[in-house]
């Protein structure tokens, strides 16, 4: 019997459990959902936001938030364009490096501001959202160069981001690699477990001597690295760019994260279940023109969701901290 | 007086004077009456929501969801007015509706204890996406010729618009409660320790609570303003309108762990982000670089009080309290100190 209760307040088996009852919900109303396109779809979608969604956890999990994603995505999918209108025959691992690294210098850029200057996180990103993104249009209006369209790009870099192997999209492949090295990391490594400690107790973690601001600055580079692979990996896919690519996406990924189990507090929280919170809000984004509710709805489900998520999270923190203080006025009876 | 002339309100009110000289000096028209009235409306909305922002941030917490209460609140009126409702009907059942959208912040936040700034990322898009639903993409337009005066006409005789006399009617009321006014200090002893101003007898859920209702409301105000001033009500009305409002309280002096700050120095940031605007859009500088300008200027205001700190920690190595000295407004504040220490162990037991 415990153990059952055990499995099921796993947050990842009641998010599969979700996703289960999204997809067979919307698949008895419309049978189409679950073609095999509507899944390559889905999976495809849902990578992109899941690689934000790694970086994100791990800014979470020490205390920090990284608002700009959306910008920086958007930034380092117009560079790939810009790229293959200077050279046309870019070699696409060239593009995915170039997206990483600058995506990395942008995080490098709000690390700095969170970890050196003790600027809080969510003032700097909210602040580099908008010099990141007018950085993008500035771009773009200097260059005159608006839309980026896919017969500006080379073939490979387009088959890239369409191909799959077995089946499998390349960017789910991508995702998946990116999870398992994310998760593998943070639980084995010492420094991946140093991020919980930072999150749960930022003076205690310091004075037990562990390097906060660099292992915070660190988390800041590698989100930026994976959400610049998620911008060239959007241009890829899509074949259509223009400077306004990710405006917005701050609030789905945040939702995902935090929908996936992350405390926004910090100290808790794995990645799996960031990307199972990434896959479930794909899920019902994409189920609710099906259910014939109309696309206006998405904005309002992705903040509803992120509400619902914090206030369960709220109410089983409560729930557990009377369970432990009846435990513990027992044991003294 | 040192002290006081190196104040961050005096020095905002010094880079006032001087962006208005420089643009006056260096642009053609900037000092014209019709200009300085276009300029002083322009900003009206932010001001409203960052006067609604600023006792919030005063206690330590925040509201991202300001703009999006505006674009909700926008899109209803737009909504009631299809639907043949006279403005004088609209204008209270928006303000009221305004009020309920910052009750459902202030329940979350202070009745459930869930952090705000994810109550207020999550209510941010739930709202906006609320007015979508409301009005979908389109606009509704062909307001009364009757109202749009009462914002955007000047009292006769100055170059003040309706709209600026609101604003500062709010901001005269708003400089009165926070600094005259037992609620106002109860606002700073929140900011500097929620246990301790517990301890002290200050209701901390309640005026938590009258806060958001009072932020609601006022945006709703402000979003009347802004339909009435563009003749328009959409869903995205003033989206990302909070940046520029955060931005205004922080480089305000307004601290974003709370418990300092003054409604002079916003609203002198408020002129000040005003003028250098209505310069650059003189100057055909376009939006987007603009809102880098206002990006940057929010990470500025949050590094000046970091370096201000550093200079004067070199100048003075020894703590001001164990010189024998009042602390300076400008204690060093570290971010996650500030956090852990609300409801640590140590301060229950004092």
């Amino acid at each position: 019997m415990n153990r059952i209760r055990a499995l099921l307040s796993g947050r990842e088996l009641s998010i599969v459990l979700a996703l289960f009852a999204v997809v067979v919900v919307t698949t008895v109303v419309n049978p189409a959902f679950l073609n095999a396109q509507g899944i390559h779809d889905l999976f495809l979608n849902a990578s992109i936001i899941a690689l934000l969604a790694i970086g994100q956890t791990l800014l979470v999990i020490t205390r920090n938030i990284d608002l700009s994603v959306g910008s920086v995505m958007g930034l380092t999918a117009y560079m790939s364009g810009q790229m293959f209108i200077a050279d046309h025959e870019t070699p696409t691992i060239v593009v995915v490096l170039a997206g990483m690294a600058l995506g990395a210098a942008c995080g490098a850029f709000n690390g700095a501001l969170v970890a050196i200057a003790k600027v809080p996180a969510l003032v700097v990103t909210l602040g580099t959202l908008y010099v990141f993104r007018g950085i993008d249009y500035g771009w773009a209006s200097a260059t005159g160069v608006h839309q980026i369209n896919a017969d500006q790009m080379s073939s490979g870099f387009l088959s890239f981001g369409s191909g799959s192997i077995l089946g499998v999209p390349h960017l789910t492949l991508i995702a998946l690699a990116a999870l398992a090295i994310a998760a593998y990391a943070l639980h084995n490594w010492r420094s991946g477990r140093e991020l919980y400690a930072i999150g749960s107790n930022p003076q205690a973690a310091r004075l037990a001597g562990i390097p906060a601001g660099r292992r915070v600055f660190t988390a800041f580079v590698i989100s930026g690295a994976l959400v610049g692979l998620a911008g060239v990996l959007h241009a890829s896919y899509f074949g259509t760019i223009n400077a306004s690519v990710g405006t917005n996406r701050e609030l789905a990924v945040v939702a995902a994260v935090v929908v996936g189990g992350v405390a926004i507090f910090g100290g808790s929280g794995t990645v799996l279940g960031a990307v199972l919170g990434a896959l479930l809000l794909t899920t019902i984004t994409s189920a609710l023109p099906i259910l014939g509710v109309p696309a206006f709805w998405q904005r309002a489900v992705d903040g509803a969701a992120l509400l619902l998520a914090i206030s369960l999270d709220r109410a089983v923190m409560v729930r557990m901290a009377e369970r432990l203080r009846k435990e513990r006025s027992l044991r003294r009876a | 007086m040192r002290e006081r002339l190196l104040r961050w309100e005096t020095i905002l009110l010094v880079l006032c004077v001087v962006v208005f000289t420089w643009g006056s000096a260096t642009t053609a028209g900037f000092g014209e009456a019709d200009n300085i009235s276009f300029l002083l409306l322009d900003y009206t909305e932010v001001a409203l929501l960052a006067l609604a922002l600023l006792p919030i941030i005063l206690t330590g917490q925040i509201d991202l969801s300001v703009a999006s209460i505006l674009g909700f609140c926008s899109a209803l009126t737009g909504v009631l007015w299809d639907a043949g409702m006279s403005f004088e009907t609209i204008v209270p059942i928006v303000v009221v509706a305004g009020a309920v959208l910052g009750s459902l912040n202030a329940t979350l936040i202070v009745r459930f204890g869930l952090p705000a700034l994810a109550v207020t990322i999550g209510t941010l898009g739930l709202y906006r996406g609320l007015a979508y639903v409301l009005l979908g993409d389109r606009a509704v337009t062909g307001f009364p010729d009757a109202y749009r005066p009462l914002v955007t006409d000047t009292v006769p005789g100055t170059f003040l618009p309706y709209a600026t006399v609101l604003v500062i009617i709010v901001g005269v009321l708003a400089a009165v409660v926070v600094h005259y006014t037992p609620f106002g200090r109860s606002l700073y002893a929140i900011g500097l320790g929620e246990q301790t101003a517990r301890f002290s007898g200050i209701r901390v859920q309640r005026v938590r609570f009258v806060l958001y209702i009072v932020s609601g409301a006022l945006c709703a105000v402000a979003s009347l303003v802004y339909t009435l001033r563009y003749n328009s009500a959409r869903a995205d009305n003033a989206a990302g309108l909070e940046l520029v409002a955060v931005a205004a309280v922080l480089l305000g002096g307004v601290s974003i762990f709370g418990g300092r700050g003054a409604v002079v120095g916003v609203v002198s940031a408020l002129l000040l982000m005003a003028g250098l605007r209505n310069v650059l859009f003189l100057n055909d500088i376009t939006n987007e670089i603009q809102n880098v300008i206002n990006g940057l200027l929010l990470i500025i205001s949050v590094l000046v009080p970091v370096i201000a700190n550093l200079l004067r920690g070199k100048r003075h190595p020894m703590p001001a309290e164990q010189r024998g000295q009042p602390p300076p407004e400008e204690t060093p504040q570290d971010p996650v100190a500030a956090t852990a220490v609300h409801g640590s162990p140590e301060e229950d037991q004092r």
